[in-house]
Order: structure tokens, then C-alpha cells, then sequence
């Protein structure tokens, strides 16, 4: 049973109406046949209608989609030889940070992403991609064995922020994550991040200064959640629609303020009907930001990191 | 009800109490502990309560008067960065917030106020933050001014102290403002790269977003007696871990206990600290010995022998 969000109602009527009518004919029934088909175009009408004009609250909806696809998923299409590596050295193993060596498209690479988990047991396994100070650590160490051997770092970022708790506070958040900031800076090899779903605050700025900074076209990527900024600037959690509006979270607006490079196009729909179309299309992008990126020389690198982030600002919307 | 207000209050006011004599702002109370302190003695004891010790948050320029040498110092013009790139409204336009802030702490301010001066004969830039402009959050402006700071530090070669007072990142500059975390971490970087200090001197409160950048990334990080300094707000926390926090959660004196922050150093003491830190980190030497001229006898002595 797929999972449809508020504003897909009507969608989820048709759906089950024409699941309904399959159930009937069975036989072969030409009307019915003529029937469904009639009505799978009328979904498919609706469908693209949605698509093409969604609000920033209903891509917020999409952007946490229970079945959209996580950085695991990613890896595992994406990735060959993927050999996960763990612990920050320090304290742990942090599984709300997936990490480690593969190849992509032939070249050894660093990955590393914040997995949200696909169902309960997983989702708590990996805290629910939210990142304590040992995985903010191991990002920066994996980012330095990636630097020690010259291999591109591909990072996929899906989380709603940083863990707030008391022994993620104890082991010093704020330093891991602006550790990991500086980590990604420093590197002399090419880093290209990917927000693929959520892209949360600090937590997700940790992964983020990279290269080149892709979007898929319909997650997000903001300094606090609608529901945060809307309880602060409109005292109630209920505005969060109109801070979603306000902060201006969406792959669109971000691509005009020039914070991210380049939007990968989602299926009809969202990742989430075509996870595998959706890993296709996520593949290419990466692979033609990395190209160009394969010939720079370390110093080149940083510089070009470096400015990139230094002009921004420099243009509104 | 015009003629008493308007005519007869004042003279009675100007025969029972003269007003010149009688300022109504004598008296502060402490927000820790609520002894009532006097105004002057308080503004001795650099905002200090005297009863309990609790550092009040101060404004940038009594700040920077503390921290530099005999209380001189030269502020810089920052950058004016684009305004409101957003069009950020939520309840009020941001613009509209904007304008009424500056109007009350000056035109074209934000929430950072840089200098250049000398600590303990060293030469040294100092970034503070301002409280009080929109909680000190940071956005271009800041990071902006961050930048400032850092190059000035290298073009000077002076060590750059920063002392944040922030929330965290301005919400109403959006994307923008999560930007100035990897924005002032190269900042941070220009300023080690040219093989110069870069201290932190951690004030009450520093959270969030700037916490999470140019804070934590001091050669050395100092705080302020009982300064709030955290990744996520108390109440975040409350709210998800769904328990009370420990007594003195997120407070300098904790960080020190978790080895997040090297001294904590109580506000009258900071710039004899800062001072040694940086002539350590500076002149490695000792200093030139004073060897005394050979008296004429002795010179006579040596000759002779």
C-alpha cells in the first residue's frame, strides 16, 4: 500500500478506485480494461499537475517521505565494492552516519551519508539520521583518509539536524560538527555533496561545503525546521506552512541564491514512485560535476571550495 | 487633568526633587541572585555583581574597552553586506525589523563591532558581538565582518580574539545565514594560515549555529564565568530527551569539566590573561638580557691583570 501525503487525496482515490477495478475484471473485461486505463490517465494528469506547482510545505511533505530513498539506498545502487568503515577513534560507532570506501563508476571514492533508516528497527538503529558528536568525528576522519589517498569524497545528506541531547552536548556537538565543517574545507580532493531528502540545519552543513552542492529537485535544505522557525518568529508550531514559504528551503530557491550548483531532476512524482530512476538520474549528476573536478590539482581544490562560499550572499532573490 | 500633568506636576516635581541630583537609574538588581547594586560601583566592577559574582551580558563597546590595552582601541567600518536578500517577512518584515534596530543602536549596525588595538603590547584585532541586536544572531553582516576581522588580523599580523554573545544563525536570512558557519570557518583558517593566534573568548550565551563554526575553533577557547554555551537550546533537549537537565548543563564551568574550553576566566582578569597568552604565543624569546657597563675601575683591573 503505497503511502500518499494530505495534498495527494484525490490521487489516493483514483488509486484505489482503479485497484478496485483490477480486482473485478480479472477476467479480461474490455470495458473495465477501457475503464482503468481512463482513469490511469486521469491520475497520471493530476499527478504531473501536483508536481508542477508545489508549494514549500508540500515539498517539505515529500522531502520526509516515509518510502522516499536514503543514503543507503544510494550506496547500494551507486556504489560497488561499498566497504562500510566505523568509530571516530574516540568514543564510537555512530550509525546515524553511514560511511566508507567503494568504487563510483570505476573510481575509488569516500562516501559518506546520514541515514535516516527505512522502517523502526532501522530507523532506531541509526537514531533517525540524526548525528551525535562521534559521527560528526568520523566524517572528518574518513574525510582525511580520503585526502591521505587522493580519492573524491561523495557525501549524501538526509537529516532533519543534529542530535539534542544531553551526551551529545557532554561530547561536544557544536566543536564536532565545526570540525567537520573545517574538514571538508581543507581537503585538497574533490568533495560533491547531494542533499537527498532533508537537509537539516548544522547537522547538515557538516557534510555540505563541498565543490559542487546538488539538490534533488524536490527535497529541501534550510537553517531550522518550518516547525522550529515558526515557533520562534510566529510563537506557534501550527505557521510552520508559512515559514516553510519564508525561508526559502526549496532546490529552486536555493539554485537562484547560488548556496547549491546544479538541481537533479526527480520522476513524475517524486524519488519515491522510482527509487531506481531516481538513483539513475542522482548517478549522472554526480558523475558530470565530478568530471571536471577529477583534473584540478589539490590547491586548486580549496580555492575554488573556498570562493565559492565566500561569494555567496552576494545575489538575493 | 492637562493643567495638573503639564503644569502644576513639573513644579511641584522641581521644589521636592530637584531632577538633576536624583537620576532614576542608580540602582541595577542582579538577575542571578537580585541584590540590588549601585549603578556606578557596578559599572566599576565591569558589570560584575558583587554579591554573587554572576557576569552580566555587556555591550560591544564596554567590551572592547576591557579587553584592550588601557582601554583604547579603533574600531573598523564593516561591510555593508545586501539587505534582506530573502524578503523575509514572518509576522513583521525583516526589513522593518531591521530599520527599528538600527534606529535604536545606530544606522547601518548589526550584531558585530570589530577593533584593532594592542593586548598586553601586542598588537590584536577583536570581533565582539552585540546581544542585543536581534540576539546577536549571525547573518552576511556578521559573517561579513568576521571576514574583516580575520583579514585585517593578517594584513596587521595581529592575533584575532572573537567573543561571541550570539543565539545562533539570523532565521530571517534564510539559507544565507546557515552559509556564515562555513563562511567564518575560512575566516578561522586565513587567520592560522598566516601562522597567527585566533582565541575564542566564550560569552553568555553562544548556541547554535555559531557555536557550531568559528567558536569552537580557537587555537585557544576561554569563557566567561556561568556563560551559556551549547549546540541545541535546553528546551530542544527537554523536549526530546523528555527529562530535567543536569544543574549547570551548558555552562562554561560544565564545558571545562568535559574538556571543551581551556580556562574559564572572570571578566576582570581577561586582559592580563589574554596578554600573557599572546605574548607566549608571540615573542617565543626571553627578552634581550641587560648585561651593566664594566665600571672604569673594574675596566682598569682587567687591564692590569
Amino acid at each position: 500500500m503505497r503511502h500518499f501525503l494530505d495534498f495527494e487525496q484525490p490521487l489516493a482515490e483514483l488509486d484505489s478506485k482503479i485497484e478496485e477495478l483490477r480486482h473485478i475484471s480479472d477476467g479480461g473485461d474490455l470495458n473495465i480494461a477501457d475503464e482503468v486505463a481512463r482513469l490511469e490517465s486521469k491520475a497520471d494528469k493530476i499527478l504531473r499537475q501536483t508536481y508542477q506547482k508545489l508549494s514549500a510545505w508540500q515539498k517539505v511533505q515529500i522531502a520526509r517521505h516515509p518510502e522516499r530513498p536514503h543514503a543507503s539506498d544510494y550506496i547500494q545502487a551507486l556504489i560497488t565494492d561499498f566497504t562500510p568503515l566505523a568509530g571516530d577513534r574516540g568514543f564510537g560507532e555512530d550509525r546515524a552516519i553511514v560511511g566508507g570506501l567503494g568504487r563510483f563508476r570505476g573510481y575509488s571514492v569516500v562516501v559518506l551519508g546520514t541515514e535516516k533508516g527505512a522502517d523502526t528497527e532501522a530507523r532506531v538503529r541509526h537514531n533517525f539520521g540524526m548525528a551525535k558528536p562521534e559521527g560528526y568525528r568520523k566524517v572528518r576522519r574518513l574525510m582525511e583518509l580520503a585526502d591521505r589517498f587522493g580519492l573524491p569524497v561523495l557525501t549524501l545528506v538526509d537529516t532533519a539536524g543534529a542530535y539534542p541531547g544531553v551526551e551529545a552536548e557532554a561530547r561536544g556537538q557544536a566543536e564536532a560538527i565545526a570540525r567537520s565543517i573545517e574538514g571538508c574545507l581543507k581537503l585538497k580532493v574533490p568533495l560533491i555533496a547531494t542533499i537527498i531528502g532533508e537537509g537539516g540545519s548544522g547537522g547538515a552543513m557538516a557534510l555540505a561545503a563541498g565543490n559542487a552542492v546538488l539538490m534533488l529537485e524536490h527535497s529541501i535544505y534550510s537553517v531550522i525546521s518550518p516547525e522550529g522557525c515558526a515557533s520562534i518568529l510566529w510563537r506557534s508550531a501550527e505557521n510552520a506552512k508559512d515559514a516553510a514559504e519564508a525561508l526559502r528551503l526549496t532546490a529552486q530557491d536555493l539554485l537562484k541564491l547560488g548556496v547549491i550548483d546544479q538541481i537533479v531532476p526527480e520522476p513524475l512524482g517524486g524519488a519515491h514512485r522510482s527509487a531506481s530512476e531516481t538513483m539513475t538520474r542522482t548517478g549522472d549528476a554526480i558523475d558530470a560535476a565530478l568530471r571536471p573536478l577529477l583534473g584540478m590539482d589539490g590547491k586548486a581544490l580549496k580555492a575554488q571550495r573556498r570562493d565559492k562560499f565566500l561569494a555567496m550572499g552576494k545575489k538575493g532573490l | 487633568m492637562n493643567w495638573l500633568t503639564n503644569f502644576v506636576l513639573p513644579k511641584i516635581r522641581a521644589v521636592v526633587a530637584p531632577s538633576k541630583e536624583v537620576p532614576d537609574n542608580l540602582w541595577d538588581k542582579c538577575p542571578n541572585c537580585g541584590q540590588m547594586l549601585f549603578h556606578r560601583e557596578l559599572e566599576a566592577n565591569l558589570y560584575v555583581c558583587r554579591a554573587c559574582g554572576h557576569h552580566m551580558r555587556i555591550d560591544a563597546e564596554r567590551r572592547l574597552k576591557l579587553m584592550f590595552d588601557d582601554g583604547k582601541f579603533t574600531r573598523i567600518e564593516l561591510p555593508k553586506p545586501l539587505v534582506d536578500p530573502l524578503k523575509f517577512r514572518d509576522r513583521k518584515k525583516y526589513v522593518d525589523r531591521l530599520k527599528e534596530t538600527q534606529a535604536k543602536r545606530g544606522p547601518n549596525s548589526d550584531a558585530l563591532a570589530v577593533a584593532h588595538g594592542t593586548i598586553g603590547g601586542s598588537a590584536a584585532v577583536v570581533a565582539v558581538f552585540e546581544f542585543e541586536f536581534m540576539g546577536g544572531s549571525m547573518g552576511m553582516a556578521v559573517g561579513d565582518g568576521l571576514l574583516a576581522a580575520a583579514r585585517l588580523a593578517v594584513l596587521q599580523e595581529a592575533a584575532m580574539i572573537v567573543v561571541p554573545s550570539s543565539g545562533g544563525a539570523r532565521m530571517q536570512e534564510g539559507i544565507l545565514s546557515l552559509m556564515q558557519m562555513p563562511r567564518t570557518t575560512i575566516a578561522v583558517e586565513e587567520v592560522k594560515d598566516a601562522g597567527l593566534p585566533y582565541i575564542v573568548v566564550l560569552a553568555d550565551p553562544t548556541t547554535g549555529g555559531v557555536s557550531a563554526s568559528f567558536a569552537m575553533l580557537g587555537d585557544i577557547t576561554l569563557s566567561e564565568p556561568g556563560a551559556v554555551i551549547g549546540f541545541a537550546g535546553a528546551r530542544v533537549i527537554e523536549e526530546t530527551i523528555r527529562e530535567k537537565l543536569p544543574e549547570g548543563f551548558q555552562r562554561a564551568e560544565y564545558l571545562l569539566d568535559h574538556g571543551m574550553v581551556d580556562k574559564v576566566v572572570a571578566r576582570g582578569d581577561l586582559h592580563d590573561t589574554l596578554a600573557r597568552i599572546i605574548g607566549m604565543l608571540r615573542r617565543r624569546m626571553p627578552p634581550a638580557e641587560v648585561v651593566p657597563l664594566p665600571s672604569r675601575s673594574e675596566a682598569k683591573a682587567e687591564e692590569r691583570s
